[in-house]
């Protein structure tokens, strides 16, 4: 089997891909779903309409897909530079600490006022957590997965060790958890009643704002030539390391905004259980929308409602609801096969 | 020359609307060495790639000792007995030349190489044809040339009866040239048969018995060596008769870039050590010398990716402060970087994206931090046109020109502002004529226009053709300059081997 490169792919071709990158998923987990006795189609046929078959189902699957769009967002934005950031995880968790230091009751301020601080500091500090592997990368030539990837598990123990202390809610009976944010540090429900909040709207403008970067500034255009050819971004003129630490701080602020909206929008206050691993799935939302940061919104939502659905069809057809990680999972791996035909002709023989 | 080992016929390969190969039929008969001519993006490589099985053609047929080969089969053509020398070479940079040679050869089930078997295999092969290079030596440590022994060993060690050499020659010194020369005569004494695919005509010349030339992927004459001469076989490759570039008197003026003892780390071969150096406006200053003598150092230096340890840069007078690619750009220092691929151009970007790379910053292509695509795409339309680029469009990936267009881009995007000073570091290497000629007049106008511009190359009559000044490097420093004419190539040869060393103290 050989690859042969070919020019570059039309419009229509890239977009029939991710479609059939799907396509080849539902076929792989209709083989699990038959091992566990049900029926591909009713169980697929359950999972969309747990997705998308009632408002309610919509409601929630967008609200699930709030977080990860700012998730694979930082991800595009790193990984279209080659910076691998894998602490999203990590970049999340520290955003909601943010969130609680500053929107408990700390700054009296008005919502107006209160809430783009807020955002502008949990950037910062998403930023600057990034901002220190970026450093040894670019100095030391330290691999930022391995730095950005432990800093998960060492800011989560750290996050673990405010809320069994500084942080922790005196009235909330021993549990490891926050004070609830105050009224004026809460981002509103778009709909009063529903679960989807303003976090949803930030999450869209920050993706149209992370295109115009892209496509449009100086910055996404040296972020880009670095992450294509460094050494040739070098030669012609392009500051590397400087670079690299601007999108470190893009790309871990971006992260820490679903922290944030997690907290201030869902939640209310800060847990250790804020995310079910909304880091790493930005991982798979970057990939699936070949990090296209408009791209991002469309494969959040897909992923959001696998995961939703999923949980539906499971108390319905008594298939686990642990399809929903396979279905994400097998999309990454069809994707990543489908992105390389995009780019390469595969000879047999 | 009767019987024939290998027959390609009626090949044609398109890529989309592209015909690379068109309708190509030859014969290589044994004994014989082929020399394959042409151009840049004429289609040798496309060609050979076929006949090797990493393409597949989409009409012909391929037939080695009289049977026809399995399309897109690389396994077939080698156990056919074809082996195939790349240009850019396929080792495993940490491993031993005994490694590598016999990866591929054995059983993977098998749990240790036989060493000691292979061990000899390959000195007496070595020895048979002259291809000196120690067995247990790691890749890593040896120079092009040994490297490349070691491929040709490897496809001798695969019992190879055919042998596909492409631009063997690009990567090497002349005496590595002749020495390969002489291991190709040994080979063909042998029995085997070669494919010789290169643009310099001196070389198919040499060492050829036949040759085929190939103008945009067709057939464009046929020759024997015996009976033909260099300007034929050039006209048949550009299809027109190729002039030398003129060289009108010198006008030497003030020096715009001065070095004054400069040192340096090392940098792929040899660092400076405490090299001076004028270059005056109007006057090409040609630097010759053996590959990894400091060159890379010097050009490194010059483009501002590597900054002096030792000593001064000086531009136009003034002494310069803070040095990195963006300050040398800043002076008014326009760069042609040594390896197009690597440094020169970034791939997976489009030709748009390329040409304003120097420049992204400058009000002409962006304005409160956002590019200005509009005048962006303006500009490249500019250098396509003015520079004779052939490229689909400027939203074309680079990655996709060939390297004569890719070179020319990097020449409209260095000389358009019309820089005071020119760095030109091999620019013509791996370059079909019309494109050296092309490269040839751009300097030649940038020196009539009063720039100062160093010529790095390996080439020595480039050097001497084009150069005012002649400087030769070696060990990282800098013989005594020499006007045009006055050192012979004896003479010059002899610097660049490293005699005359002491003199390099009264370098200007």
């Amino acid at each position: 089997m050989r690859l042969e490169p070919k020019p570059a792919p039309s419009i229509g071709v890239t977009l029939l891909f991710p479609v059939a990158a799907i396509a080849a998923t539902l076929l792989f987990t209709s083989l699990l779903v038959l091992a566990a006795g049900a029926s591909p189609l009713s169980v697929f046929y359950l999972v969309a309409k747990g997705a998308a078959g009632s408002q309610f189902a919509l409601f929630e699957t967008l609200t699930r897909a709030t977080p990860l769009i700012f998730t694979g967002l930082a991800v595009a934005v790193a990984f279209r530079a080659k910076l691998w950031n894998i602490g999203a995880e990590a970049q999340l968790y520290i955003g909601g600490v943010v969130t609680v230091v500053l929107g408990t009751g700390a700054l009296p301020l008005p919502a107006p006022i209160l809430i783009p601080v807020i955002i502008i500091a949990v950037m910062l500090a998403g930023g600057l957590l990034l901002l220190g592997p970026a450093v040894l990368k670019t100095r030391f030539g330290v691999d930022e997965v391995v730095t950005t990837l432990l800093l998960n598990f060492i800011v989560l123990l750290f996050v673990s060790m405010l809320l069994e202390g500084v942080l922790k809610d005196p009235m909330g009976l021993g549990w490891p958890q926050s004070q609830k944010v105050i009224a004026d540090a809460q981002l509103p429900r778009i709909i009063q009643g529903k679960r989807l909040h303003y976090g949803f709207v930030i999450a869209i403008v920050s993706a149209i704002v992370v295109w115009v970067i892209m496509k449009k500034t100086v910055l996404g255009y040296e972020m880009r030539a670095v992450g294509h050819n460094p050494e040739g971004a070098r030669f012609v003129g392009i500051p590397v390391n400087r670079v690299l630490m601007k999108t470190a701080l893009l790309s871990g602020g971006l992260a820490a905004l679903a922290g944030f909206s997690e907290v201030s929008g869902l939640k209310g206050n800060l847990t250790l259980d804020l995310s079910p691993g909304y880091g790493y799935s930005g991982i798979v939302v970057a990939m699936l929308a070949m990090l296209n940061p408009l791209g991002v919104i469309a494969s959040a939502i897909f992923v959001a409602g696998i995961f939703v659905g999923a949980d539906a069809m499971s108390r319905v057809a008594k298939v686990p609801s642990y399809i929903a990680d396979v279905m994400v999972a097998t999309s990454l791996l069809t994707m990543v096969v489908a992105i390389l035909l995009t780019r390469f002709r595969v000879r047999w023989r | 020359m009767t019987n024939t080992v290998l027959r390609l016929s009626g090949i044609t390969k398109r890529f989309g609307p592209l015909v690379a190969n068109d309708a190509i039929s030859f014969e290589l008969g044994r004994g014989e060495v082929i020399a394959l001519l042409g151009e840049n993006g004429a289609g040798k490589t496309t060609l050979m790639n076929i006949l090797f099985g990493h393409y597949v053609s989409d009409e012909g047929t391929v037939e080695a000792f009289g049977k026809q080969l399995p399309p897109g089969d690389p396994r077939a053509a080698l156990d056919a007995g074809i082996g195939m020398v790349h240009q850019h070479f396929t080792l495993a940079d940490n491993m031993t030349v005994l490694e590598n040679i016999a990866l591929g050869t054995q059983s993977l089930w098998r749990p240790s190489l036989d060493r000691a078997a292979a061990r000899e295999r390959i000195e007496r092969l070595a020895a048979d044809f002259g291809l000196s290079v120690d067995p247990a030596a790691t890749v890593s440590t040896l120079s092009v040339g040994e490297r490349q022994r070691v491929e040709i060993l490897k496809a001798l060690y695969r019992d190879a009866r055919i042998l596909i050499l492409d631009e063997p020659t690009a990567v090497l010194t002349p005496a590595e040239t002749d020495a390969l020369f002489r291991t190709l005569k040994l080979l063909v004494a042998k029995g085997l048969s070669i494919i010789f695919i290169s643009h310099k005509l001196h070389e198919v010349m040499a060492v050829s018995d036949r040759v085929l030339v190939l103008r945009s992927g067709r057939l464009s004459g046929e020759r024997e060596t015996k009976s033909t001469d260099r300007k034929e076989l050039a006209a048949l490759m550009v299809g027109q008769e190729v002039k030398p570039a003129e060289v009108t008197p010198v006008h030497a003026g003030e020096p715009l870039l001065v070095l004054d003892g400069v040192s340096t780390a090392r940098h792929n071969g040899a660092g400076l050590d405490e090299v001076s150096l004028t270059l005056r406006a109007g006057e090409i200053t040609g630097l010759a010398g053996v590959s990894g003598n400091g060159q890379a150092a010097l050009a490194a230096l010059i483009a501002g990716t590597q900054r002096p340890t030792g000593g001064r840069i000086s531009i136009a007078g003034q002494a310069v402060g803070d040095w990195s690619p963006r300050a040398a750009l800043g002076h008014g220092i326009a760069r042609i970087p040594e390896d197009r691929h690597a440094v020169g151009t970034i791939g997976d970007m489009s030709v748009t994206e390329n040409v304003i790379a120097e420049r992204y910053g400058s009000s002409r292509f962006s304005r409160m931090g956002f590019l200005d695509w509009k005048a962006a795409r303006r500009f490249a339309e500019e250098i396509i046109a003015d520079y004779d680029v052939k490229c689909p469009s400027p939203e074309a990936r680079i990655r996709l020109l060939s390297g004569g267009n890719m070179q020319k881009l990097i020449l409209g995007r260095a000389l358009d502002p019309e820089p005071a000073v020119i760095l030109a570091s091999q620019p013509t290497r791996g370059l079909d004529v019309g494109a050296v000629a092309y490269v040839h007049r751009m300097l030649l106008a940038a020196r009539e226009r009063g720039a100062a511009i160093l010529l790095i190359s390996e080439d020595l009559e480039e050097i001497l053709a084009l150069s005012d000044r002649i400087v030769v490097m070696s060990k990282g420093r800098l013989s005594p300059p020499s006007a045009r004419g006055e050192r012979s190539i004896r003479e010059l040869g002899e610097l660049m081997a490293g005699h005359g060393e002491e003199r390099s103290d009264h370098a200007a």
